[in-house]
């Protein structure tokens, strides 16, 4: 048993309960579908944009990209132009591969200690995988779900949608009914993707001696409303035009509750308005750091164009003056030109 | 070496990387014999009039802190988040995904889990959270924080101090995350408390007063350049002339004091004073050595940004004072990475030098028009490129060589293809080690960053393990007997890790190679190498 992950989980049952019992049995209707979502939207805004604010606050005193790959120098020798870029034009791309590619995560080597004190670096995918999984679905549920807050649905949602469902799955019963409506692959994928993400972090020695109970937290929030959602979607065929009112309800400020939607809906979206709050004070925030990651986003052309640190000042120094004035006798008597003679 | 270093068998059989049943906050340091360095000399920390200069012992219990300690690491912290956005972002964003775990060789070479680079960071974020976090501030260690205390600062110290700053983890940390830029900012943090090292702490000292670490005075180091004038006469019948100080010289060369003063970085030494004997001869170049910019490396960047700029200024000053055009920079790791990314913008801009042009080939070196300081194995292949050196590589025909890409300059600056160039035009036979541990997968040599002191061997060892790993491979597939490297530290620390991990195998300069190589005008039938070993066919 591991307190650390035993804490999350308990914490997003407690978030689970508070939620479903404050709905179906204090009948806290507005408080978790207005007010809360509100409050949170404003927590993850004023929270997002105050940290962004605050990481550019500090300057960037020195030009430090991590290099990965050769320089360009002499005209003949052919420079890796994105992983080690000399022009603001190819941190551009290096950035694009960083951030939707997780070009560095796919370097990943694992090291493995075999028998004869035999080491190997092989080339692991799986993390690197499993995380674009996760982050691919993780957008494509949210673009998504913007069909529920736009009238009409922007046609780029659509898009979406069809790309997602293009995998059709139909198994029909009379007690169960899957394929109607049809499958989005992306709640599926986002939600086995997070339990690898989570399984690691349990199963691998290393991953889990590192982790805090603020690694396991977002990964069962997340996994809460993945099933959540798709409980609803699938199974209990909530309303989904009451849904739709409600949410445009709620983006046109003139929030109503809807009749005939269950408790999981506001589990759904108690969940969903904890993970917007919780986001900005967390590592989550790496959505908006990796884009100021000064090892990342800067060109590697130090020796060829000044960078300047705004807070550059005077140091202390030992002069040549004051060095020839120490050793100016040895200096002569050795043969060294010097400044002063005796 | 100690007498009472482990086997490496021992020390493999020690390296479990497992990690213990304790979580880490809750295991406490041990600070263990062979693992760390001294404490700095109070006398060096007084020269450099840093804070808190005093006679105290790492395994004793009392540090003898100042009083205000806390609060003087709480405002260092502070300061420095303002100051650095790296820092602030490096603090706040990392997920703990654990890639970078195993890229580091100490964790490699140790199995102790806070050399994860991960939990290296994580040493210095707790205390972070604790005081600068809301997060941190109510929920406490759920949230991964815990409060400053003593036992916390005896951690960071060990452990900021087995970071040699590599920057091997940055490489795969999905947002850049870079171990060495926290281990900076630690290292800063303890030396306002005066708890650095000796092994830097007294270079530095050195370097402020004598131009270099070593703490050679100049009548002394033109002695020291002299003496390698004899063996070179005695070696290829040719007397090279070095000039030291010389106003109005074209260039100003500068390169680590490490090379005047130990094999076998020595032999590069001689190989940059050959090099330059054959270029004056065949095309007039002039060059000086300076005794006051006599060091190439900056052991002050391993003390705090301060430092290094103090140390740094020297260059630039004594090219200002010398009148030369640019500056050419010797072999070295971390020297390059301040020259690359630190110098032109602390104590820049350098336009009272010109924009570097080799006076031999015309070249433009455009990539360092800023600056105006070009690096050897830059200058190097331009000239073979070329055809301005003329070479004999079969007198390097008795070395199978591989190369060993220093991290700075890998992972800093990407000098990657231009030594590789140079060598294979020097030497015939040359191997490369597997691809997941050169260029800017290179493994550091274990003592980098200052640690390539006497008294932490098992640590160095065990840091330089994979490194060496690698070299054993193909010491054993293709019979390779040199390592080469462009980096002084690299040189003088390289010879033990080989002799401890792969027994045969020996560590050369880059220059050194060349100027085995190089078939000066008017030289006598050469015998032997510049380390007076017989030259392929002439061995009786």
């Amino acid at each position: 048993m591991n307190a650390k992950y035993m804490f999350s989980l308990v914490a997003v049952i407690v978030l689970f309960l508070l939620a479903y019992a404050g709905v179906e049995a204090a009948g806290l209707h507005v408080l978790f579908g207005v007010v809360i979502p509100y409050a949170a939207i404003a927590v993850f805004t004023v929270g997002f944009v105050w940290r962004i604010v605050n990481w550019a606050q500090s300057p960037v005193p020195f030009r430090i990209p991590s290099t990965c790959g050769q320089q360009k120098s002499l005209p003949w020798i052919k420079p890796a132009v994105i992983d080690n870029p000399a022009t603001t034009g190819a941190v551009v791309i290096r950035m694009i591969l960083e951030i939707l590619f997780f070009r560095s995560l796919f370097r990943n080597l694992k090291f493995h200690f075999n028998e004869g004190n035999r080491f190997s670096y092989i080339w692991e995918k799986w993390l690197w995988l499993g995380a674009l999984a996760f982050h691919w679905a993780f957008l494509a549920v949210v673009v998504r779900h913007l069909r529920f807050f736009a009238e009409p649905v922007p046609f780029w949602v659509q898009w979406v949608e069809q790309l997602d469902s293009f995998f059709r799955v139909e198994f029909i019963t009379d007690f169960l009914q899957i394929g109607l409506p049809g499958i989005f692959l992306s709640g599926l994928v986002l939600l086995a993707a997070t339990i690898y993400l989570l399984l690691r972090r349990i199963v691998i020695p290393q991953v889990k001696y590192i982790s805090l109970a603020a690694d396991f937290f977002p990964l069962f929030l997340i996994i809460g409303i993945a099933l959540s959602g798709i409980l609803m979607r699938y199974f209990l065929k909530e309303d989904i035009v009451g849904i739709k009112e409600f949410t445009m309800g709620l983006v046109t400020f003139h929030p109503s509750i809807p009749k005939n939607v269950s408790g999981i809906f506001y589990v759904h979206l108690f969940f969903v308005s904890v993970l917007l709050a919780y986001f900005p004070f967390s590592k989550l925030m790496h959505l908006g750091g990796i884009f100021m990651s000064p090892t990342r986003n800067l060109a590697n052309n130090s020796r060829t164009q000044r960078h300047v640190n705004p807070w550059n000042y005077p140091v202390k120094v030992h002069s040549y003056e004051e060095y020839e004035e120490e050793f100016r006798e040895k200096m002569i008597e050795a043969g060294l030109p010097v400044e002063k003679e005796l | 070496m100690a007498d009472d270093l482990l086997k490496p068998d021992e020390l493999l059989a020690r390296t479990d990387h497992r990690p213990p049943a304790t979580g880490w906050m809750d295991t406490p340091v041990n600070i263990r014999k062979g693992m760390y360095c001294y404490a700095a000399n109070p006398k060096s920390v007084e020269y450099l009039s840093l804070p808190y200069a005093r006679q105290w012992n790492p395994v004793e219990d009392d540090w003898k802190l100042p009083e205000n300690w806390k609060q003087i690491i709480f405002e260092g912290i502070r300061e420095r988040l303002d100051k650095f956005r790296s820092f602030k972002i490096f603090m706040d964003i990392c997920v703990r995904c654990g890639a970078c775990a195993d890229k580091c060789h100490f964790f490699i070479g140790t199995g102790d889990p806070r050399n994860m680079p991960v939990l290296r960071a994580e040493l210095l974020r707790s205390i972070y959270r604790n005081d600068f976090t809301t997060a941190g501030k109510i929920f406490g260690k759920v949230a991964g924080a815990r409060p400053m205390t003593t036992e916390v600062l005896k951690e960071w110290w060990y452990y900021f101090f087995q970071c040699t700053e590599c920057r091997r983890c940055s490489v795969f940390c999905p947002y850049g995350i870079d171990t060495a830029e926290i281990t900076i900012i630690a290292r800063e943090l303890l030396n306002l408390l005066g708890l650095n090292i000796d092994w830097i702490a007294t270079p530095v000292a050195n370097c402020f007063r004598t131009g270099n670490h070593l703490g050679i005075q100049p009548h002394a180091f033109k002695d020291m350049l002299e003496f390698f004038v004899d063996d070179l006469e005695e070696i290829t019948g040719i007397k090279v002339e070095p000039s030291f100080n010389r106003k109005g010289a074209d260039i100003l060369f500068i390169t680590p004091s490490g090379d005047v003063f130990a094999d076998p970085g020595t032999y590069t030494c001689m190989g940059y004073m050959l090099l330059f004997h054959y270029l004056r001869e065949k095309y007039g170049f002039d060059i000086t050595w300076s005794t006051y910019a006599s060091e190439g490396g900056n052991f002050g960047f391993f003390t705090s940004h301060e430092t290094m700029k103090r140390l740094n200024s020297k260059m630039y000053a004594e090219a200002k004072r010398l009148g030369v055009k640019w500056i050419l920079g010797g072999e070295c790791g971390h020297m390059w990475r301040v020259i690359h990314q630190y110098m032109d913008t602390m104590n820049g801009p350098a336009d009272f030098l010109e924009e570097p042009v080799s006076p031999i080939t015309g070249t433009k070196f455009e990539s360092s028009r800023g600056t105006k300081m070009v690096h050897i194995a830059e200058f190097l292949a331009d000239l073979i490129k070329h055809g301005k050196l003329d070479l004999d590589p079969g007198r390097n025909d008795n070395v199978k060589v591989t190369f060993h890409d220093s991290c700075n300059p890998a992972r800093g600056m990407g000098l990657l293809d231009e030594p590789r160039y140079v060598i294979k035009n020097v030497c015939k036979h040359f191997y490369e080690m597997p691809p997941n541990t050169i260029r800017e997968n290179t493994f550091c040599c274990g003592s980098g960053s200052g640690l390539n002191a006497g008294e932490d061997m098992e640590l160095r060892l065990s840091g330089g393990l994979p490194r060496a790993n690698a070299v054993k491979y193909v010491h054993q597939k293709h019979g390779v007997n040199m390592l080469a490297c462009v980096c002084a530290i690299d040189r003088a620390v390289l010879p033990p890790l080989m002799d401890y991990w792969v027994p045969g195998v020996g560590v050369t300069g880059l220059t050194e190679l060349v100027a085995n190589a190089l078939i000066l005008p008017g030289e006598k039938e050469r015998e032997t190498n510049l380390r007076g070993e017989p030259l392929p066919g002439m061995e009786e």
